[in-house]
C-alpha cells in the first residue's frame, strides 16, 4: 500500500495503492495536510488502484475534507469501483463528496 | 465445473491465528480469511467488500480498544468457512462492551462528519450476523466478537 502525489495544474492529485485502512491512514492524512500547509486549496483522491477502505480510511477523507474546506479549499474523490461505491453509499458519505466516475471529469470539475 | 461445485460441497476449511496487538497485521489476516472464501467462490463483492472491511473493523476494535496495543496481549481469530457460510471470531483480552449500546447510525445527520464511529455499524451492515461473547481463555477473560456471513 502506498500514496503518491502529483500535480496536475493547480489540483493536488493522491494515488491511494492498496488499501486505505487503519494502518496507514495517518501517512495520507499527514501527506495532504503538509500539500495543505504549503497553501494547496484543490485536492483530488483517486481510488483506481485502491483495494478496500475501512471505517479509519472513511475517518481521515471525512477530515481532511473538513480541515480543507476550513482553508477554503475543496477536496474531491474520483474512481470507486462499485464496491467502493456501495460502502460510500452504506455510510451516506456519498453525500458528503463530489465523487467523478473518471479523474478527467474530477479534474475538469473543479 | 460441477465436479469441482461437488467436491467444495463438502471441503471445510479451519484456522486458527494469532497475532499481537499491532494494526500492521490486519492486512495480512484479512488476505489470509479470503483466500478460502474465494477457493470456495464466495461473491466478488463479498471478497472485496463484506469479508476484508467487517474482518479490518473487527481486528481493529480488538487491537486498539480491548487490548490498546498492549504487546503483552494476543488477538487470537478463529476461521471456519464451507460453501454455506464464513463464521470468523475474533478474540481480544479486553474489558467487557455492550455491542448495542456502542454502535451508532454513522448515517444520522449529527453524525455524518464525525471521524469516528463507524466500525460496529459498517460490521452489522456487511455481515449477515455480529455477536459478541465473553472469553476465557485460560483464566484471562476477554471478549469474543462473531462475524457471520452466508455465502452469496
Amino acid at each position: 500500500m502506498s500514496f503518491s502525489i502529483k500535480k496536475e495544474g493547480e489540483i493536488v492529485v493522491v494515488d491511494v495503492e492498496g488499501q486505505l485502512i487503519v494502518g496507514n491512514r495517518q501517512e495520507l492524512k499527514q501527506k495532504v495536510l503538509d500539500e495543505l500547509e504549503r497553501g494547496e486549496k484543490k485536492f483530488l483522491i483517486d481510488f483506481a488502484q485502491t483495494g478496500y477502505i475501512d471505517s479509519s480510511g472513511l475517518g481521515v477523507l471525512v477530515s481532511l475534507s473538513k480541515k480543507i474546506r476550513e482553508q477554503g479549499g475543496e477536496l474531491r474523490l474520483a474512481n470507486l469501483n462499485d464496491d467502493l461505491k456501495t460502502l460510500f453509499e452504506l455510510t451516506k458519505l456519498d453525500t458528503l463528496f463530489q465523487i467523478s466516475d473518471t479523474r478527467d471529469r474530477a479534474l475538469s470539475s473543479f | 465445473m460441477a465436479a469441482l461445485l461437488s467436491l467444495n460441497a463438502g471441503l471445510r476449511v479451519s484456522l486458527v491465528v494469532e497475532i499481537p496487538s499491532d494494526v500492521a497485521y490486519i492486512e495480512r489476516v484479512v488476505d489470509l480469511v479470503r483466500h478460502p472464501c474465494a477457493e470456495l467462490a464466495y461473491n466478488p463483492h463479498q471478497l472485496a467488500l463484506n469479508v476484508p472491511v467487517a474482518l479490518s473493523e473487527a481486528l481493529s476494535n480488538a487491537i486498539l480498544r480491548g487490548n490498546h496495543e498492549d504487546p503483552a496481549k494476543l488477538v487470537r481469530v478463529r476461521v471456519a468457512v464451507d460453501t454455506r457460510a464464513l463464521v470468523v471470531d475474533i478474540e481480544d483480552e479486553g474489558d467487557r462492551f455492550d455491542m448495542d449500546d456502542k454502535t451508532r447510525d454513522a448515517t444520522a445527520p449529527e453524525n455524518l462528519e464525525r471521524e469516528d464511529g463507524r466500525g460496529l455499524f459498517l460490521m452489522r451492515a456487511l455481515m449477515d450476523r455480529v455477536e459478541r461473547f465473553d472469553a476465557n481463555h485460560g483464566g484471562s477473560f476477554g471478549n469474543i466478537v462473531r462475524l457471520t456471513l452466508s455465502r452469496a
